[in-house]
């Protein structure tokens, strides 16, 4: 598509290879700071796959909020830059590059069946280390935690067993070692 | 033929589609394609405006005049910031629209480029609904979507942002097609347990009332028809907010004129005396209740309303039934019909015999004068001159705006513009513009105060451009007159800043804009002045000089209920009248 010709804007920079990234968010816990910060997001046409938040520091107010969020360097460097601008952020940090770190996602997992179904429901869950938080005689709701990708793969699994629904929390993050963020 | 074209082509696709006329537009950089796309077609009339207010408030003029969504087409940035003044007008007064507004190419956006602004996020708040359309491919689909749900449900404005680089590409249009949204699918048939509820409580009324609100008009002609059916048949007395002026004929003798804050005597006082409201296509606004605690308190309430968040958001209702106008009265009337019981016409002419008494009261008498001109006794000839033609009136926001809305008599639904909702001054010249396309041979004139027309003045240059012969008929006091008289009786007397020097001559100013100006200061010139702006079929500004003391009355304080109103000719008190609460109100 050739519009230099016909518009004043600069054309569209070579694409560059696109990155995920984990960003920590620490903000003080106020009416609408959660909305500016997804109103940061969408507004400037950034992508977000998981986004969690609760205050984490009573005393202080403060949130923690972790993002999960896909973009070419460049982006990724200005969602950091605008984030950090806000006046109710604290500190932004990036876990991805900022070093070891651990990831972990919640998810609650609703199954429906009966007979041979069941019990494989059941034998998969053990190997997953999920547990059951409630049950009737016909249907389990499994109790999860891992990265995404165990979490993917055990919801994939029930698919077939009767999976009815999913509940998941999202991302959340933490630095490894002796050092907050 | 192929159906492949430039996002750009399809948006004129679109819109003829749709059965778009005219548009409302100001070029610029984010929109040039569509603006080149409409270069090479004829089945689109675009109307240059001269601010992109203008345009929103054109498109509104356009839309209540006609029933059909207006249609707004403005650039990035600067554009769409300056059509959210009107696009929350739209919203509050449940406009139908579709505003078109360009965006920079999709590799730009968030990155500060030249007349770049988040337009989904600044306008989200004041829309019904908005889009940014990032691919070509679903462009067809967002566009008859928009105007879907403009027009569809409780009606509202519908901003769609489109790209430069999405208006270049190329794809394949489609045309609208009947579809179930997802999500959206508003109500259109009431609960028939519900209506039947409400029919059996209408039965046994004693002291029933009618309180009908914009609604009615935006649900269709057919609304006000059924309407005034079913009150003729039932033969209960009826009042109309602001916004649903014209549902039901003035002339009629069960109107008893508009209620609230400046509403009749008779419609205020029967509110607070009903033993049932029925409330159709109006939301209980803080203008019609005055004080909750003391609104209307033995009455039974129905609340017919196609919004179910308008339920029970002021005011706790009896029977609330979520449905359009005109779907609920068609049952209503049926089953008022069907009824077997026989309404209880002796405690209904008691009641109209109460009305009665509140009507003679004439709570919209003023002192009329022989020297200068009463605002009240210019509407009354502007009304006589008027009423028996093919009139449409638009006002702006202020004193002239609730005298319009008491002197002149609608008879039929949509002959009425005016910013009720957000209370937008600069709203009624360029509505005029709007009415006034919609309507080519029809006399459409702008009830204006001074201090509101100057906001949008400009839109002058927009009806000298198009031949539009629309009437300013300008109402000048000097003051911001409703400013000033909320400074008599809450600040002491104590002007700031609500009178304006130096105004124009705006008999100059019309001629500056290639129109007639015409002044009249002398009560008996009036008729014949007002007889010689009719004539004329040029653009007029009317600079009818008034007594720029007058205030408008009846009027319920704020904090006060509606048996608690001040009537002109006791006026005298009217600042112990207000109580420290009610200070603080608006």
């Amino acid at each position: 598509m050739n519009t230099t010709a016909t518009t004043h804007y600069p054309a569209a920079p070579a694409s560059q290879q696109v990155e995920t990234h984990t960003l920590s968010v620490l903000v003080d816990n106020e009416p609408g700071v959660l909305a500016r910060v997804i109103g940061l997001f969408s507004g400037r046409g950034y992508n977000i796959d998981s986004l969690t938040v609760s205050e984490t520091e009573h005393e202080k107010h403060l949130s923690r909020i972790t993002i999960v969020t896909r973009g070419t360097p460049m982006v990724i460097e200005q969602i950091k830059n605008q984030l950090d601008r806000l006046v109710p952020v604290h500190r932004v940090v990036d876990m991805t590059v900022a070093g070891p770190h651990i990831e972990r996602e919640l998810a609650m997992v609703k199954v429906r069946g009966k007979g041979e179904h069941r019990m494989e429901a059941l034998r998969l869950a053990d190997a997953f280390r999920a547990r059951v938080i409630d049950a009737s005689t016909e249907s389990f709701v499994f109790e999860i935690t891992g990265a995404s990708d165990k979490i993917e793969t055990f919801v994939a699994l029930m698919l077939p067993l009767g999976l009815v629904e999913v509940s998941r929390t999202g991302v959340v993050a933490i630095g490894r070692g002796p050092d907050g963020m | 033929m192929s159906n492949e074209m430039t996002g750009a082509e399809m948006v004129i696709e679109a819109l003829a589609d749709q059965g778009v006329e005219h548009v409302f537009g100001y070029p610029g950089g984010a929109v040039l394609p569509i603006y080149d796309a409409l270069f090479h077609q004829q089945k689109i009339t675009h109307i240059l405006v001269r601010h992109e207010q203008g345009a929103v408030h054109a498109a509104e003029g356009y839309a209540r005049s006609t029933g059909k969504p207006g249609c707004v087409l403005v650039t990035s940035g600067p554009g769409a910031t300056n059509a959210v003044t009107g696009l929350t007008d739209a919203l509050m007064d449940s406009i139908p629209l579709v505003c078109l507004t360009g965006q920079v190419p999709t590799h730009l956006i968030g990155n500060d480029a030249f007349q770049e602004c988040d337009t989904v996020g600044i306008t989200r708040p004041c829309t019904k609904y908005n889009y940014l359309v990032k691919s070509v491919a679903e462009l067809p689909r967002v566009l008859h979507e928009a105007f879907h749900i403009a027009r569809s449900g409780r009606p509202g404005p519908v901003v769609v942002d489109i790209p430069k680089d999405i208006q270049f590409a190329k794809g394949a249009y489609s045309r609208p097609r009947e579809f179930q949204h997802k999500g959206y699918r508003p109500k259109l048939k009431g609960d028939l347990d519900r209506i039947k509820a409400a029919i059996e409580l209408m039965r046994y009324a004693k002291r029933p009332l009618f309180y009908t609100g914009g609604g009615v008009i935006n649900s269709g002609r057919p609304a006000s028809q059924l309407l005034r059916e079913f009150v003729k048949l039932t033969g209960f007395p009826i009042t109309s907010t602001l916004m649903g002026l014209g549902a039901y004929a003035a002339s009629d003798a069960q109107w008893l004129g508009m209620l609230g804050m400046h509403g009749t005597y008779e419609a205020n006082l029967a509110m607070h005396d009903c033993d049932l409201m029925i409330c159709i296509g109006a939301r209980f606004d803080d203008r019609i209740t005055g004080r909750l605690d003391a609104f209307s308190p033995e009455s039974k309430k129905i609340h017919v309303d196609v919004d179910p968040s308008s339920v029970n958001k002021n005011v706790k209702v009896d029977i609330p039934i979520i449905g359009d106008c005109a779907h609920v009265l068609e049952d209503m009337i049926r089953l008022w019909r069907s009824g077997s019981v026989q309404h209880d016409r002796k405690a209904l002419d008691a009641w109209r015999q109460q009305i009665e008494k509140w009507r003679a009261r004439k709570s919209l008498a003023y002192k009329n004068s022989n020297q200068i001109i009463k605002p009240q006794y210019a509407i009354e000839r502007l009304y006589a001159a008027t009423k028996d033609r093919d009139t449409y009136i638009t006002t702006e926001v202020g004193q002239h705006q609730m005298w319009a809305a008491q002197f002149y008599r609608f008879e039929e639904p949509n002959r009425w513009m005016t910013s009720g909702g957000l209370g937008t001054m600069g709203y009624g010249l360029p509505a005029a513009v709007g009415v006034q396309v919609a309507h080519p041979n029809s006399l459409v004139i702008d009830i204006a105060g001074e201090a509101s027309v100057l906001m949008t003045m400009q839109e002058m240059s927009t009806a000298a451009q198009y031949d539009l012969p629309i009437k300013i008929f300008v109402i000048n006091n000097q003051y911001m007159g409703m400013v000033r008289q909320w400074q008599e009786l809450l600040h002491g007397g104590r002007y700031a800043h609500s009178y304006t020097e130096a105004l124009p001559d705006f008999v100059k100013l019309a001629e500056a804009y290639h129109a007639v100006g015409i002044r009249c200061e002398r009560p008996g010139d009036l008729d014949g002045a007002i007889a010689e702006m009719i004539k004329v079929q040029k653009p007029v500004i009317f600079d009818c000089v008034v007594d720029p003391a007058e205030n408008c009355f009846p009027m319920i304080p704020s904090g006060r209920a509606h048996n608690e109103m001040l009537l002109g000719d006791a006026a005298v008190s009217v600042e112990e009248a207000i109580t420290e609460e009610g200070k603080v109100m608006v």
